[in-house]
């Protein structure tokens, strides 16, 4: 009972759907629309097409009655009677009539028309009931266009034309009126079915795929028909989206497995330092050293889940924050400043390369001054056990906008492994005897992004060079007064 | 140092509260930012510590109203946003410095002393003295027992902030963030090569040592004689 109840009201839905489709809306405006048209043409041609006809009829009643009055004038009454009885006996003769002054027909072919119609004193052409001579019965079977006119002696003669042939025109036009209207609605009808089933079952079939993807499969994708319609583009631009969504999943989950081997790893330590110094708890120095390391343990993790949150910051972040106009040649030489001493301790030689140009553009100080630390600090351990290590730190304006490079003549990044090194966490070196997170060159890539560019790795020959690409950016309107905003330090510091 | 807490988790705050009156100071707690502003405007403090989020009343506002009536009493705000729009927008509304959780007390205690040290005559000298050693903040030079020092621009503001803040320990990132205007983690011992190059100018032919390594925690500059 129950499931036949639903599939009841969800006939009825589908039904209901059905008028409330977009299609539905532009069938029935596009059929008020066209049936007014219509109506309003039909009208139109009906209303001067009769127009004409009884112009037609008023002229042949008109040149009949001056030919008639030209015989009266020569004949009298007799006449005109006779002419009326000839001209009344030819086929597709106009309607004549002449009566007695006590009411008589004296000739004609009209049967009868009213009385009253013939005592009117005016003569102009209206219209006329009247029945024909062979047809019994009452009068106003037929309609005529007819002009009456008073005679000398009492006589009263009518001239008149049978109207039939206006009215069927008239009675043709109103069926062609019908006719089309009825068509149309027909018509629209039928396209409004097809076009909204073929639309409904499309929405239908992105729903479909959509709600699949919702339940958690990400592979799931849009049909796409080949036909290149407005459905086709919308279909790729949200496969694009999805193939970006799983893209991202992916690499969120790898960041997580990631995450969780980096971070536990630490916290294992941790706890396995601190149930040991629990058990030997009469050793004091030794339980301080182990909270001194487990201190230090601590530090660590939170810088590492600190550079995470703001790698994810980053990336996730609107490009345009804390913006403003920078000198990318101070900012090279404050970092050729700050890591110089880091540098000269390792045994390796610091510099920037001459630079010239315009080297000011748009973003954001702090983040592209930490992108360099990270490149220069890289280079700098991965320079130190060469002979003779170089770091360089260039700075170039191309077409783009502006390319920061950082070379050193390391033993460099195989090609094959280029691509990976940017991801968080990973690092070259297994054994991970080296300091480092393996984030370094994630927030590089992320600042990178940021400021809608790319981290570009390449062979130095010998060594690896990191190229930071940034293309040239308005600066964002809400920025605009921060960039005149003195730092805080600078200000305490005067 | 009267210090005022304006925490809202009960036990962060007992712990700041005993770890503040441990290392010498006097300090109070509030745990919302009405009972805090309430507070703050009756009562004189050295530095208040301000928590960015706080029931009844966010951190910031009540900073900004404090500032409005004319208390301009050193303010640390502790928040758990730490990047750099967050420092500006919490630096914007009146605060002095920034900290963001989680810190070590011993970051949290170097800033607190640098702050309260601002309102004392030492911001306005030109001229800092540490034992024999002497730096002319006007003419830019710096000489230890009559000889001159020649240092580095930067080695020279590295000098001066250590100086303007002798007998107070400031920390790596302080340093960082004062003498060269950065926020980040450099994650390498970039300032300690920069302070032992320091140290190697003024410290090394002298038998009395007076920039020292306070061990975790960071720098003092102070004649111990």
């Amino acid at each position: 009972m129950a499931k036949r109840f639903r599939f009841r009201r969800g006939g009825g839905t589908n039904r209901l759907r059905l008028f409330r489709t977009t299609a539905f809306k532009l069938a029935a405006v596009y059929l008020a629309v066209f049936a007014i048209f219509a109506g309003f043409l039909i009208f139109y041609i009906a209303k001067n097409t009769t127009q004409l006809l009884t112009a037609q009829i008023s002229e042949a009643v008109d040149s009949e009655v001056e030919g008639l009055a030209r015989h009266y004038q020569v004949g009298g009454i007799t006449r005109l009677a006779r002419v009326i009885d000839q001209r009344s006996r030819q086929p597709g003769a106009s309607l004549y009539l002449v009566v007695t002054p006590d009411g008589n027909i004296l000739v004609g072919n009209v049967g009868a028309v009213p009385s009253e119609v013939l005592q009117k004193e005016d003569s102009s052409l209206r219209p006329v009931p009247y029945n024909r001579l062979d047809e019994e019965g009452r009068a106003g079977e037929h309609l005529a266009l007819a002009r009456v006119f008073a005679l000398p002696g009492g006589f009263r003669l009518l001239v008149g034309r049978d109207v039939g042939e206006r009215q069927r025109f008239v009675s043709i036009i109103r069926q062609a009126l019908f006719l089309t209207v009825g068509l149309m609605v027909v018509l629209g009808l039928a396209s409004w079915i097809f076009v909204s089933r073929r639309v409904l079952k499309r929405i239908d079939s992105i729903s479909a795929t959509s709600r699949q993807i919702m339940t958690g499969d990400l592979s799931g994708r849009l049909e796409v028909t080949g036909t290149a319609d407005e459905f086709d583009r919308l279909a790729l631009s949200l496969n694009n989206m999805l193939a970006r969504i799983e893209a991202l999943m992916v690499g969120l989950k790898q960041v997580s497995d990631n995450i969780a081997h980096d971070l536990k790893t630490p916290l294992t330590r941790m706890r396995s330092r601190v149930e040991e110094a629990l058990a030997r708890s009469d050793d004091m120095a030794g339980c301080k050293d182990a909270l001194a390391a487990t201190l230090e343990d601590a530090d660590q993790l939170i810088r590492t889940f600190d550079a995470l949150l703001m790698i994810a910051r980053t990336e996730a972040g609107n490009s345009g924050l804390g913006f403003g106009p920078i000198d990318a040649a101070a900012v090279v030489a404050d970092m050729v400043e700050l890591y110089e001493p880091v540098a000269e301790e390792a045994g390796v030689v610091l510099a920037a390369e001459p630079q010239q140009g315009e080297l000011t553009f748009i973003g954001n100080r702090e983040l592209l001054s930490q992108a360099i630390a990270n490149l220069v600090d890289n280079a700098i351990k991965h320079a130190a056990d060469v002979p003779q290590p170089r770091v360089t730190i260039g700075l170039a304006r191309v077409p783009e906008g502006l390319e920061v490079a950082v070379s050193d003549n390391g033993p460099g990044i195989p090609e094959a492994d280029r691509a990976r090194v940017v991801e968080r966490f990973v690092r070259l070196d297994e054994s991970r005897t080296r300091p480092g997170f393996g984030l370094g060159l994630s927030l590089v890539a992320a600042v990178a992004k940021l400021h809608r560019g790319h981290l570009r790795l390449e062979d130095a020959g010998p060594g690896l060079r990191a190229v930071l690409v940034l293309p040239d950016q308005e600066l964002p309107a809400d920025e605009r007064d921060d960039a005149s905003t003195t730092p805080p330090a600078a200000a305490a510091l005067a | 140092m009267r210090i005022l807490v304006i925490e809202d988790d009960q036990e962060t705050a007992a712990y700041l509260v005993k770890a503040l009156k441990e290392a010498g100071h006097m300090a109070d707690h509030a745990g919302d930012g009405d009972a805090g502003f309430a507070m703050a405007s009756e009562e004189t403090y050295d530095v208040l510590v301000v928590d960015r989020m706080l029931p009844k009343r966010d951190g910031l506002s009540v900073i900004s109203e404090l500032r409005a009536s004319g208390d301009h009493t050193p303010v640390l705000i502790l928040s758990a946003l730490g990047q750099v729009d967050d420092r500006v927008k919490g630096l914007r509304s009146g605060g002095d410095d920034y900290l963001a959780k989680p810190y070590a007390f011993s970051e949290l205690l170097a800033r607190i002393e640098v702050l309260a040290r601002r309102n004392t005559p030492s911001e306005a000298e030109t001229r800092y003295r540490v034992g024999d050693l002497e730096l002319d903040r006007l003419a830019r030079t710096v000489t230890r027992g009559g000889e001159t020092i020649l240092l580095q621009p930067r080695e020279f503001r590295l000098l001066e902030y250590l100086m303007k803040n002798a007998g107070t320990v400031v920390t790596r990132t302080m340093l960082l963030e004062n003498v060269w205007d950065y926020h980040f983690d450099p994650q390498t011992n970039v300032i300690d090569v920069h302070i032992s190059r320091l140290r190697g100018k003024i410290d090394k032919s002298f038998d009395r040592q007076l920039l020292q390594t306070v061990r975790g925690a960071g720098y003092v500059i102070r004649d111990d004689g």
